[in-house]
């Protein structure tokens, strides 16, 4: 049976095929198309950042009862490529006594951390850059690296406000990387693989985010802490350390910084869309494949659409509130959410998946109304002592 | 294909390499950092004879695998140990450290 | 020299020479920045020798965790490294003699000794990630050094907030 919509499987067949046939050996020829795809992906995640900044602005606009860009093009559909020509063709500033090659480092770094990521996303069925075996830590190796940057960026800067921002990215990225990574294993567990394509392919009847709520609830807001986007922008907080690790970036190195960020934002969405939202799964794609990319875009937007949506909601949060609700909520809720899982999980591996899937689903609601519970009642102690004293109101009073 | 030699003898060279790191500089952070390229060869050392004589049996994985673990562990008791020493003498050089030389 | 060669050549010689540069630079952040990229260039060594999750582990725990505490115990005790000042001890030559006559040593030993020339065997069908997790957690084989490592992690977790915490 020849599978017609496969679609990009095809497309890559004929193109080695086309090159053997222009001479090519073999490996020669998947050597080839193996170097287009990866100069190809990047390329294309780097495109999509300009429509995602337009819309991003757009939809934080009308959240906030503003036009937002209106003046260049129609609908300031234009407004990013006039911000591009600025930006291109601003001076590139390097700050006395700053360390040279790795103030220009860091920018490189920032971005390439993001563009790591694009590999291993399975866009379609056939259509990903690397089915990795071990995908998932994969994600969390690549993210190591943004920290890296930022906290480069800061110190290469020789500016005090500059190595303030980065002393806060150590302490944010690194605690909510905890959270970050226990919520990665609850799809891990639930489907027995650590590839991203196992891990979609097991979503096929039931996404994660039914039979793990409080799992991909960890996962929205680990990852915005690790995008860094308000309520967790503290590290460019403008009112305290006036931008941060980027305050001595100007022109194109600024621009990396700024297009990482976004695109960043919109992989997360991407991959929470791919590990709870069942990827590029979804009603015809059996027949037409390449309807998955669609789907998974679809899903990665409507993800991203919360962060952003979180983004103009909520006032930044103090550092201390940070540490506090990541050590003393995310954490232990994540701790105990495993364990929980993988015991209702394996206990239920017999029965019928819906029994299955709805015990999980019972269990995170379980987890949930008690933790609501013990928030409420130290919410309502740290009241107490407050009214009692005139001090403010504790650290972990938040909710 | 590489013979297994090959990474033996850049496990031997990342060894000694680290080793003199060790020995010579002066930064207690460098000396952690010669540390960690020691630990770096013994991990290569064990990743390679496991691919290349027992590569149906983990146990060279499950030994690299330790090693990360004792890494870790020692990385942060070690910068712990080197914080602490800032603050109470102002200085990292670890000949500085001579509060027991009396 | 076959292509399998060529790429482990550049990348040992990425390792080697960025680790010389990690022993030798000044500045102790840029040390810093060379071993990141010395153990990422391991890191890649694990990944040709087919070991993926050593591999991703190597970014994970030192690219990510080893590295960031390094750099973040440097722009703790910033005040020290910004000069440059004498990195070494006046006896450095001898630690480098050390080095050296050791690593000549054991090249003389390995390129002499028997069996070492050998190509590696093709790996088994299963999935070796999956062999190392039954590895690591089955008790017939090395589940109590698996719980003893964490505990240990737990104990160096404790033992570092204990020392390096304020004492107010």
């Amino acid at each position: 049976m020849v599978n017609l919509g496969n679609f990009f499987y095809t497309l890559g067949m004929w193109l080695q095929g086309l090159l053997m046939r222009a001479g090519l050996s073999e490996s020669g020829a998947r050597g080839v198309f193996s170097a287009l795809v990866a100069a190809l992906l990047p390329l294309l995640a780097l495109l999509t950042a300009v429509p995602l900044i337009w819309l991003e602005r757009k939809w934080i606009a009308r959240l906030q009862d503003r036009m937002g860009p209106n003046r260049v093009g129609p609908f300031g559909l234009l407004q990013v490529f006039a911000d591009m020509i600025k930006i291109f063709t601003k001076e590139d500033i390097t700050p006395l006594g700053a360390d040279r090659v790795v103030f220009a480092l860091a920018p490189v770094l920032a971005v390439a951390g993001v563009l790591g990521l694009w590999a291993v996303i399975p866009f379609a069925a056939n259509a990903f850059g690397v089915d990795l075996n071990v995908g998932v830590l994969y994600l969390v190796a690549v993210g190591t690296l943004s920290t890296l940057a930022i906290m480069l960026a800061g110190w290469s800067a020789n500016n005090k406000y500059a190595l303030l921002g980065a002393f806060r990215t150590v302490a944010q990225m690194i605690s909510y990387e905890v959270p970050l990574v226990l919520s990665l294993l609850v799809p891990v567990l639930l489907s027995g693989s650590l590839g991203l394509n196992g891990i979609v392919g097991a979503q096929r009847e039931v996404w994660f985010v039914f039979s793990a709520p409080l799992a991909a609830l960890l996962f929205l807001i680990a990852s915005q802490a690790e995008v860094s986007r308000a309520p967790f922008d503290l590290l460019e907080a403008e009112s305290e350390i006036v931008a941060g690790f980027n305050i001595e970036y100007s022109g194109m190195k600024f621009g990396f910084f700024f297009v990482g960020e976004f695109l960043h934002s919109f992989t997360m969405g991407l991959l929470g869309a791919t590990l709870f939202l069942g990827g590029w799964t979804g009603p015809g794609v059996e027949a037409f494949p390449a309807l998955g990319a669609v789907y998974l875009i679809l899903k990665g937007t409507f993800v991203y659409f919360i962060f952003v949506w979180a983004r103009a909601t909520f006032p930044r949060i103090r550092i201390d509130q940070m540490l506090d609700f990541n050590w003393k909520l995310l954490t232990p809720l994540g701790l105990f959410l495993i364990p929980l899982l993988a015991v209702v999980n394996r206990g239920l591996s017999e029965s019928s998946l819906w029994l299955r899937n709805a015990a999980l689903l019972g269990a995170n609601v379980l987890l949930a109304v008690l933790v609501l519970i013990i928030l409420g009642m130290r919410g309502r102690s740290a009241r107490m002592r407050a009214a009692s004293t005139v001090a403010p109101a504790p650290a972990g009073s938040r909710r | 294909m590489v013979p297994l030699s090959w990474y033996l003898i850049v496990a031997a060279a990342l060894f000694c390499l680290g080793l003199y790191g060790v020995l010579a500089r002066r930064n207690s952070v460098a000396i952690l950092m010669g540390i960690e390229l020691m630990l770096n060869a013994v991990i290569l050392n064990l990743v390679a004879f496991w691919r290349y004589l027992e590569p149906a049996r983990m146990s060279g994985q499950v030994f690299a695998v330790m090693v990360f673990a004792v890494a870790a562990a020692e990385a942060a008791v070690g910068l712990a140990l080197i914080i602490s020493l800032y603050r109470l003498k102002r200085t990292v050089v670890a000949d500085e450290a001579d509060l027991l030389r009396g | 020299m076959t292509i399998a060669q060529v790429i482990f050549a550049v990348i040992s010689a990425v390792v080697l020479v960025s680790a010389v540069l990690v022993v030798a630079s000044r500045n102790i952040v840029h040390a810093a920045l060379w071993l990141i990229l010395s153990l990422f260039g391991v890191a890649a060594l694990f990944a040709v020798l087919e070991a993926g999750f050593i591999a991703v582990v190597q970014v994970v725990i030192y690219v990510g965790a080893i590295a960031t505490l390094i750099i973040f115990a440097i722009m703790l005790t910033r005040r020290e490294m910004r000069e440059a000042g004498q990195q070494t001890h006046r006896w450095w030559p001898l630690p480098a003699l050390l080095g050296m006559a050791l690593f000549a040593g054991l090249a003389w030993l390995l390129v002499s000794l028997p069996g070492t020339g050998a190509t590696p065997p093709a790996l088994a069908g299963d999935d070796p990630v999956l062999l190392l997790g039954q590895a690591l957690l089955s008790p017939e084989q090395y589940m109590l050094p698996f719980e003893v490592a964490s505990v240990l992690l737990l104990a160096a977790l404790v033992g570092a907030i204990v020392v390096a915490g304020d004492t107010r």
